[in-house]
């Protein structure tokens, strides 16, 4: 038996935006946040390095660097409206988790400690500064507890171990969200006035990630199923320091400690590729600087890595080199101690998974596919945008990695997805609770569960002649290598048309699973299903984009086109059918130049 | 190489009680048991059903019992526990399906703890973050570590003996607030650990500190927590 609940918000994510909007919904609107997951498993507490904000506790800072940082980082296709937005509120932000008991390392003054990161620079003197707000690195995991702990604090309602399936949309507007209670079968609907996507990113479409399983685009999947379109799904960002083969994040906090990439030659190859940042270029300049020595021939051992090194006498004697001090001017010295409290959990995942202890050796590590810059097109406030025009779905919001507002464009800077997340979970749990207070409940149609249990039925009823598992690491291998950090025309052509045949294969795949507690090979097929649509969506958006522009790097269109490419682009699933159209990137005061590190 | 792997199984739907199931599947040293688990369930048995996500430590989705320990099944190789695998369920919760406990009543115990900053004092006047030494910032460290996966608290002697104890993780929770010097509900928090079922049920078996996976010192953190009871001071 379905099961109904009103509320007058329902959050579907609990990771660091869907807390953040559950607790400024819960304030003045009855709201519900469900997850698929118990919420502090959620990958915001996979975040490492830092949160960042221009506090300006160590040296000279600014929001308007911060600003254009981003949209340099974002190779000019961020919206320069929301990311003053976000980089204007970063300040407030970070100090309202402070306030929230988060507990950042701290100066010797007793502020927020900060280090510096990829991307982030006093515009001024080109030189990195130090921007990124930490808490070691685990920095996600402590915005991640914070903001649980707050709205446990807050007596917010959640679902836990709820996995939403479906939404529900009456008169062209929000009405609620169908799915499962994992721990029974059971579905459930929620009716609600305003529901609010924060349900994280789909990296799991690809063979090497740092992403979770539960990262398989959920909620722009189902969204795109109901007709709406998602936005600039072509970016995706490889991060470039993966553990090798595992894909495993090493944040880039280890770049920001003064450690640097060398080759199988043994030679630090960033000067060449970011004369004035190096190691501290973006992140796809980064990946692509890692991926061209590998090609030609300079990876270790012949092999798809290099190494990233963080032993103090390699950091000490290029922090000479590049005239690096402290902030009092004094010659820059890190210990192995330093290395251990700064960055202890980096640390514990070498030891663990390659027997290799970076204070004494170094890391083997290759791009590892990490972010997802598109996805389901938001304004400012977390609206759900559903044209060209910006016009928004009413009672429709998204915030956090599933959204794309946009403000990391082509290309997220480092540390800039828990601000984003902070920011825009907080403005659309804010917009959606004054929405929910000035509108009536729609009226659920009968029934309104029946997609559903179509689906379901589906998933159970095939042949069986294909696996789900087989489908699964065969459509991340073919997004991985031929979707990845280079593309091509040719190659990208036979990705389209290999997940299309794997859309066709998965109708024979079948559930061997009959019972309905914690049935996770059935949930698992759905996600497949998820993921094999967002596939499709990102190879021919990539397709299409006939240029290079941030992490869309194409071998056969190497420049940015600025005259035919400086667009979003937006993608609809038509009944089957891909349409792809536009909207105008919203520039203010940047103009786009060429973009050098 | 050949991995032997037995498997706890237990389908509430089907099972009136638990049986093993032992698989032979290939693999290396370097697979994480959870890589293994996966093997099963996509290519031996769909069925099998385990909680994970993160799949590198820092979730604690995937917490269970493996050749007798505690330890995340993500976070525990081939290489360091050989090819020859037991996993069963979390003890001291009840048994959801297969791997799958009931999570409830470990959260209900943190949930206890009042395990949220409180601080109603206001805020400094510039609006700018409250001050706190790095020496001040450095006593509740360790305790800030904690995933929640369970692995300490059913690992523990005197949990399996009275569910009622809040366990290690809360006691966990509880020292990550009372030792911040920020914070203002310590008193209570202590309070609230001084009942029947809080401190007093520790008698320091260690299994808590050897089973968790952030290699937090718990039994440290709790001796901490019962001297500032008797003491009545945070130092």
């Amino acid at each position: 038996m379905t099961k109904t609940h009103q509320f007058d918000v329902v959050v579907v994510g609990a990771g660091g935006a869907g807390l953040m909007a559950g607790l400024y919904a819960s304030r003045t609107a009855k709201t519900a946040v469900i997850s698929k997951l118990y919420p502090t498993r959620s990958h915001t507490g996979a975040a490492q390095g830092g949160i960042s904000a221009a506090l300006g506790n160590y040296e000279e800072d600014k929001p308007e660097w911060h600003t254009y940082d981003t949209v340099k980082g974002s190779d000019y296709l961020g919206d320069q409206d929301a990311i003053e937005f976000m980089c204007e509120e970063a300040v407030d932000a970070v100090l309202e988790l402070e306030h929230m008991g988060l507990p950042f390392d701290r100066t010797p003054e007793g502020k927020i400690s900060q280090r510096p990161f990829g991307g982030h620079t006093n515009n001024v003197t080109g030189k990195p500064v130090r921007r990124a707000a930490h808490a070691a690195d685990r920095t996600g995991h402590m915005i991640l507890q914070t903001l649980y702990q707050q709205c446990l604090k807050n007596k917010v309602n959640f679902f836990d171990e709820y996995q939403v399936l479906d939404f529900i949309m009456v008169n062209g507007k929000a009405a609620g969200i169908v799915a499962v209670e994992l721990s029974t079968g059971e579905l459930h609907i929620i009716h609600a006035k305003a529901v609010i996507f924060a349900t994280g990113g789909h990296g799991r479409i690809f063979e090497v990630t740092s992403n979770a399983y539960a990262y398989t685009g959920d909620g722009a999947a189902i969204l795109l199923r109901h007709g709406i379109p998602l936005e600039d799904m072509e970016f995706f960002q490889f991060h470039p320091t993966g553990i090798y083969k595992l894909g495993i994040l090493i944040t880039e906090g280890v770049r920001g400690e003064g450690g640097v990439l060398i080759n199988g030659k043994g030679e630090r190859f960033m000067p060449k590729y970011a004369p004035s940042v190096k190691d501290l270029a973006s992140r796809d300049v980064v990946s692509r600087a890692i991926y061209t020595e590998i090609k030609e021939g300079r990876g270790v051992d012949g092999k798809n890595f290099v190494y990233l090194d963080i032993r103090p006498e390699t950091v000490n004697k290029f922090a000479a080199d590049d005239g690096r001090t402290n902030v009092d001017g004094s010659k820059y010295n890190l210990t192995a101690e330093q290395v251990l409290a700064k960055l202890p959990d980096i640390i514990d995942f070498c030891r663990v998974y390659l027997g290799v202890d970076p204070v004494t050796q170094m890391m083997p590590i290759q791009p590892t596919a990490h972010y997802t810059m598109g996805g389901i097109p938001t304004n400012k406030f977390g609206e759900v945008v559903i044209d060209d025009k910006n016009t928004p779905l009413p009672g429709l919001y998204a915030a956090g990695e599933c959204a794309c507002v946009s403000v990391h464009g082509g290309n997220r800077l480092g540390t800039n997805s828990l601000l984003d997340l902070v920011v825009f979970g907080k403005h659309a749990g804010l917009k959606a609770a004054e929405y929910a207070n000035q509108s009536e409940f729609e009226t659920l149609p009968n029934e309104a569960e029946l997609s559903t249990k179509t689906q379901l039925e589906t998933l159970k009823n095939g042949s069986g002649k294909e696996n789900v598992f087989k489908l699964s690491n065969e459509l991340k291998k073919v997004m991985f290598a031929d979707v990845g950090i280079y593309r091509n025309e040719k190659d990208m052509q036979a990705a389209l048309e290999k997940v299309r045949e794997l859309k066709e294969r998965f109708k024979d795949i079948t559930v061997g699973d009959t019972g309905k507690i914690f049935n996770t090979e059935l949930l698992n097929a759905w996600e497949l299903g998820n993921m094999l649509e967002i596939a499709e969506v990102v190879a021919a958006s990539a397709l299409n984009r006939k240029e290079s522009r941030g992490g869309h790097s194409r071998e056969d269109y190497p420049e940015r086109d600025d005259k035919n490419w400086l667009k979003h682009t937006l993608i609809w699933n038509k009944n089957g059918n891909l349409e792809i159209g536009y909207k105008p990137v919203m520039i203010t005061k940047h103009q786009p130049k060429a973009r050098v590190y | 190489m050949e991995i032997t792997i037995k498997i706890f199984r237990y389908n509430p739907e089907k099972d009136k009680r638990g049986h093993h199931e032992v698989y032979k599947v290939e693999g290396n040293e370097n697979d994480r048991v959870l890589d293994i688990l996966e093997n099963i369930k996509g290519n031996h048995d769909g069925a099998l059903s385990f909680r994970r996500s993160c799949a590198h430590g820092v979730c604690g989705s995937c917490g269970m019992r493996i050749n007798g320990r505690n330890h995340l099944a993500c976070k525990t190789l081939v290489r360091d526990i050989g090819a020859e695998i037991t996993v069963e369920p979390l003890l001291g919760l009840k048994i959801v399906k297969d791997l799958i406990v009931d999570m409830d009543p470990f959260f209900e115990n943190y949930k206890e703890m009042m395990p949220y900053f409180i601080n109603d004092s206001p805020l400094p006047e510039n609006g700018r973050e409250r001050l706190q030494s790095p020496e001040d910032r450095a006593r509740f460290d360790d305790t800030t570590k904690c995933i929640l996966c369970a692995c300490c608290t059913t690992s523990c002697p005197s949990y399996w003996a009275n569910g009622n104890y809040y366990g290690p993780a809360a006691i966990v929770a509880a020292h990550r607030f009372i030792f911040d010097s920020r914070d203002e509900a310590a008193s209570e928090r202590l309070q609230i650990l001084a009942e029947t079922d809080g401190t007093a049920r520790c008698h320091t078996a260690y299994n808590c500190t050897e089973a968790c996976p952030r290699e937090i010192q718990i039994t440290k953190a709790i001796g901490e927590v019962k001297l500032a009871q008797v003491t009545g001071t945070l130092k």
